[in-house]
């Protein structure tokens, strides 16, 4: 579904953050993106969304170059980008009426989108019917959250890409709208890709987690939707490896450039 | 504020001033009861003739400069190349007291409405353009990007974005310049007519000598400023709902 070709970009012509970077993201995967801070993953998100645009090679979506965001991807922030002068129903509803104020020109919104109001149906599905006559400053950093992901998916994307979206939050809400995002992922057959600098988090929503440094190395990690997967052995050891990554301690096969299964 | 305030403290001021006539003891300072009497006949005259000319001079200043100077104050904050361009004219034109300008705007524009009304727009303009420009570039990077990534491009990023969030700053401006305003309509209001609360002050302060009617116009015109001030409050307890949530 992803293709980033030779993709080169950086702020300054001289520093570039990614050079050559090659990376193949297949239809319905789940990918996480772990780094340390200012290393470049959320510009990597950013890229994949269209808000910037690569200094050389290219990135693809469906076998069309990325040049502007792209209708059918959804973006989700650290700071949720809800409008703070609007409800939690006008902000799940503003995607549509983004839409409906160009009308499908295939720019800003896609060609024969049929206009369905799902802003109701995600905002009971979400929990937040309670609360859809408030303003963000009176719900909570969860409830927030989640009115960013209704906003989202009431515009029925096929590709949902979120940049640190429960760092902010307690550890139990934090669980909880993991747990939810990979459920919806798989109901609404969503790709996903998560920027994310909790190593544990990575290890939660990635079924493939791409670990971006000075050489960009990718992790499978097969037994991610498993019940009760995040008690088990194997999710520690992941984590183990993890941290051992990012601290600069290779695993002996990533040393030999071969990817790590655990 | 609770109106209950607002009425102890208009009590408390109008027991000084009578305490302060009482030890003046003098026609220049007449006692409030005296003033409120004139002011009621006065209304049945022509006093509320000049209160209508006052209101409409500084309404139609407002607003033309509401109108133009949003926009423009928008599309500088929202635009780097904008900015390059405008900002340092603003700065340049901002501190310069615009009323050091009545004798040339009334010079230019002749001694009619116009030249008043484009006195108050020249104040207003700076404040409204600096104000919303600062509130349009400071708006949050997160904000911007999540929109454009739901597909909104500059027009809707204006449309759902600047204008709503530049709705405060314009108000905030106007809060801040009702004062100003309302002194220079009363300068204004000095030079080359017959209608208007700063002719009628003035006239009956320094013509007639009739100091009660000259309060009258002090309290028609502390009216009309307190007056715009409390529907700004209430234009943005209306449009601003969210500055007002606990």
């Amino acid at each position: 579904m992803i293709a980033a070709q030779s993709l080169t970009f950086g702020y300054t012509p001289n520093s570039p953050i990614f050079q050559g970077f090659n990376w193949q993201v297949q239809r319905g995967e789940t990918w996480a993106i772990l780094g340390s801070s200012g290393c470049g993953k959320t510009t990597l998100l950013y890229l994949l969304a269209g808000l910037r645009i690569p200094t050389h090679g290219r990135i693809e979506i469906d076998g069309e170059r990325l040049t502007r965001p792209r209708p059918n991807s959804g973006l989700i922030l650290q700071d949720y980008g809800l409008l703070p002068w609007a409800t939690v129903r006008e902000n799940a509803g503003l995607g549509l009426r983004v839409r409906g104020f160009y009308g499908d020109d295939g720019k800003h919104t896609p060609k024969n989108f049929q206009p369905e109001n799902r802003v109701e149906y995600w905002l009971e599905r979400l929990g937040l019917n309670e609360v859809a006559d408030k303003y963000p400053s009176q719900i909570s950093g969860g409830q927030r959250q989640r009115t960013a992901i209704a906003r989202t998916l009431a515009l029925s994307p096929d590709l949902l890409l979120m940049d640190e979206p429960f760092s902010s939050l307690d550890a139990i809400t934090r669980e909880d709208l993991q747990y939810l995002t990979l459920s919806l992922c798989e109901e609404q057959k969503l790709t996903l890709v998560i920027v994310t600098h909790s190593i544990e988090e990575a290890a939660s929503l990635g079924g493939k987690i791409l670990l971006v440094g000075a050489s960009p190395r990718v992790f499978e990690n097969p037994h991610v939707r498993d019940d009760d997967y995040r008690n088990s052995g194997k999710f520690r050891d992941l984590c183990d490896l993890l941290w051992k990554e990012m601290r600069g301690d290779p695993h002996p096969a990533l040393s030999r450039g071969e990817r790590v299964e655990i | 504020m609770k109106r209950r305030d607002l009425l102890f403290s208009a009590a408390g001021l109008i027991v000084l001033w009578q305490v302060v006539a009482m030890l003046v003891n003098r026609p220049i300072l007449p006692a409030p009861l005296e003033v409120l009497i004139v002011f009621a006949q006065e209304l049945g005259n022509d006093l509320i003739v000049h209160f209508i000319h006052s209101l409409w001079r500084v309404i139609a200043g407002m607003s033309l400069s509401v109108l133009i100077a949003a926009p423009l104050g928008l599309a500088v904050g929202g635009s780097k190349r904008l900015d390059r361009i405008f900002s340092p004219i603003i700065y340049l034109l901002y501190p310069i007291p615009k009323v050091v300008f009545v004798p040339v705007v009334l010079l230019f524009l002749g001694i009619g409405d116009l030249a008043k009304i484009t006195i108050i727009f020249l104040i207003l303009f700076f404040q409204i353009v600096v104000l919303v420009r600062d509130q349009a570039a400071g708006l949050p990077p997160q904000l911007i990007q999540s929109l454009r990534s739901l597909g909104a491009g500059r027009r809707a990023l204006f449309r759902f974005v600047y204008l709503p969030a530049s709705l405060p700053g314009i108000l905030t401006a106007l809060r801040q310049s009702i004062g100003t305003a309302v002194a220079v309509l009363y300068i204004t209001e000095l030079f080359a007519t017959k209608y208007g609360l700063g002719y009628y002050i003035y006239y009956n302060g320094s013509t007639l000598f009739y100091y009660p009617a000259m309060y009258a116009g002090v309290i028609a015109m502390s009216l009309l400023g307190l007056g715009m001030y409390y529907s700004v409050d209430w234009l943005e307890r209306k449009w601003c709902k969210w500055k007002f949530v606990s």
